[in-house]
């Protein structure tokens, strides 16, 4: 069996900051890591590739050169190779470009791997995008089933069967390979790196699919294939703290705040 | 200067393995005085006890810098968990693979690399410490064994290893050139260990006195030449010096980070304490000495990846790191004020845990004895 992990490079957003004065994000010497919930997707990967040795594990993400860092963070924790894509041509697309140069390049990475890749597996959402869109959209350009939202993930006789995270519990889906799996934040934390494989990550060459690489329509990648306009970003005012209310019963919770409301005179 | 790309991609693992897994835990490990399995599996899974192993033993074949950096950022947030991999890399492997022969080195070493096993280093004795060749445990021909008398005081690790270097006297009239060194069987009759002793920091590996009571050993269990356990006790040791110098720049940096984070915050008089000038050059001054601590230690390590003499170098760099950790852990306690006092605060673990560093593996004074005794030669 044989899984493709894509991967997105994103700032950390846990060491944001917002200048204050312009309102803008200050990128300078915030880090770049691999998006959370792709490092999920790799260790859910990587889980089943302990149970099965004989898995291969691919990783690749669409980005500038630096995004090489992240393959390589991603080499050292399971994977066993990482493509990067990287074009002009590609620069600027919105999550439906986006997803259609990925579905592209998955069809390149099987050929030049000479397999097939029975899963193909993301991060539910990137942290700094945070559409949640990519995924899913790249399993309808390849025509695949998919998963979104996966806590856990197994094979078992040619299909997938997936535990999926939903607003008020879980259920459990399958559906037949190859498939697309979205994965969130699982039960376990992804593996460390060891100083070995963390030195081979770092010796690693990374191969570059450029758009004269693959066949792909660059009419419909970057700018030029991407829909989505965006019309103005700008900093979330901040909210004030507001006050929690966590007593045993609901009932009790209600009084109180009933009793708080009318006390400030709102009721 | 003193690293290379690959020294910088270890400390970074180094480093997120400390804060995520030590920072969160150091205040348990402290109070229940026990590192959860979980901190021994992911530093074996990750290569730290192996580090300094050749990798025809199980280890990763690194550099000392390469253990340098490792421990340092380890010792900036738990110097308990630095223990266990100074033990594994440096007390534990160095007299076998300094001494032992092949078979030895095949039989223990892995074990002790993969985090597996633990070997206790067994010098020190109540009437024998930094005067070491003065020591009582005498080891008795008998046959084709050696019988072990004696007891061994201050011995890390030693309830829970599965075996221990014992240094013990074969021919006592030559005094510390008749000593000679075992692999002793912590299961074998006549071997026991004293109580867990109640240190005043640096808790979460066990510590005991190891007693020997007609201890019959086979003269396999010999390491090395018979007479000649004092050299590879002292070359141990200098071995060692690099490991406690990095447990004095970690938990100096550890300290200075804590503070720094603290004066911005608290405020007196209506200002932060970081305004104040009196706070301002006492910071000036840890800054300083850890910095000229740090290349000290750094030095020394390079040149041992050159195979130079370091005995001078390791010494300074174990002298002034550990001197300096001191200094800074008590001014980074000083302007923590009465919170750096009560045990919630990390500083106040730090200031134990630091105390013990200008006492093991040769304390300053017989640091100093080293360097003046090579400058003055």
């Amino acid at each position: 069996m044989n899984i493709l992990v894509f991967i997105k490079q994103v700032p950390d957003t846990t060491e944001i900051k917002i200048d204050p004065v312009t309102n803008t994000l200050i990128r300078q010497g915030v880090p770049s890591i691999v998006n959370t919930f792709d490092t999920y997707a790799l260790e859910t990967a990587a889980k089943l590739k302990d149970a099965d040795p004989s898995i291969k594990i691919v990783v690749a993400t669409m980005g500038p050169e630096q995004a090489k860092e992240a393959l390589k963070t991603c080499l050292s924790v399971g994977a066993d190779k990482a493509y990067l894509v990287s074009d002009k041509a590609f620069a600027g697309s919105d999550t439906l470009a986006t997803s259609y140069v990925l579905s592209c390049v998955a069809k390149e990475i099987a050929k030049r791997e000479g397999c097939e890749f029975d899963l193909i597996f993301c991060g539910k959402q990137a942290i700094d995008g945070d559409t949640a869109q990519v995924g899913p959209e790249l399993a309808e350009h390849l025509n695949y089933p998919q998963i979104t939202y996966a806590l856990e993930v197994a094979v078992e006789n040619g299909s997938v069967k997936c535990r999926r995270e939903t607003e008020d519990g879980y259920e459990v889906l399958s559906a037949t390979l190859p498939a697309v799996v979205t994965v969130t934040k699982t039960a376990y934390e992804p593996r460390y790196a060891s100083v070995k494989s963390k030195m081979a990550a770092n010796r690693a060459v990374i191969p570059v699919l450029t758009a004269a690489d693959f066949e792909i329509d660059t009419n419909l990648s970057g700018l030029k294939g991407s829909p989505t306009k965006v019309k103005k970003t700008f900093v979330p005012q901040k909210k004030k703290g507001g006050i929690k209310l966590q007593e045993e019963t609901g009932v009790i919770a209600a009084e109180k705040l009933a009793a708080m409301l009318s006390e400030a005179g709102i009721i | 200067m003193f690293f290379t790309e690959d020294h910088e991609y270890i400390r970074d693992l180094a480093r997120e393995f400390a804060e995520k897994e030590l920072a969160p835990i150091a205040h348990e490990i402290d109070q229940t005085d026990t590192i959860p399995q979980r901190i021994y599996d992911l530093m074996a899974d990750m290569g730290f006890f192996g580090l300094k192993i050749p990798e025809e033993y199980g280890g990763q074949g690194l550099d000392v810098r390469s253990y340098v950096c490792v421990m340092e950022e380890i010792c900036k947030k738990s110097i308990a968990a630095s223990l266990l991999m100074s033990s594994a890399n440096s007390l534990s492997t160095a007299p076998i693979l300094l001494a032992g022969t092949e078979e030895q080195k095949k039989k223990y070493i892995p074990g002790i690399a993969s985090g597996k096993e633990i070997m206790a280093f067994g010098l020190t004795e109540p009437g024998a410490g930094s005067d070491a060749g003065s020591m009582t445990t005498r080891a008795v021909e008998d046959g084709d064994s050696y019988i072990l008398n004696g007891r061994k005081c201050f011995i890390t690790a030693a309830p829970i290893a599965q075996n221990t270097v014992i240094f013990a006297k074969t021919s006592p009239e030559k005094g510390s050139k008749g000593i000679t060194s075992f692999i002793v069987d912590m299961s074998l009759p006549g071997v026991s260990v004293g109580k867990n002793e109640v240190k005043m920091g640096q808790h979460g590996v066990p510590v005991s006195d190891v007693i020997l009571e007609d201890v019959r050993v086979p003269k396999s269990a010999i390491l090395g030449e018979v007479d000649k356990g004092f050299i590879t006790a002292m070359k141990t040791l200098s071995i060692g010096r690099i490991g406690v110098a990095c447990q004095g720049i970690g938990i100096s940096q550890g300290a200075l980070d804590a503070a720094v984070a603290h004066i911005k915050e608290r405020k007196q008089f209506g200002k932060r304490l970081a305004d104040f000038q009196a706070i301002q050059f006492m910071i000036a001054d840890m800054e300083t000495k850890v910095n000229a601590a740090r290349l000290l230690v750094y030095n020394a390590a390079y040149l041992m990846d050159q195979h130079k003499d370091v005995t001078k170098e390791a010494s300074m760099a174990k002298y002034f790191a550990t001197e300096t950790a001191l200094e800074v852990v008590s001014k980074a306690l000083q302007m923590f004020g009465g919170y750096g006092y009560i045990n919630e605060y990390p500083i106040e673990r730090m200031y134990r845990d630091a105390r013990v560093l200008t006492i093991y593996e040769g304390t300053s004074q017989v640091q100093q004895m080293v360097i003046s005794g090579i400058v003055l030669k």
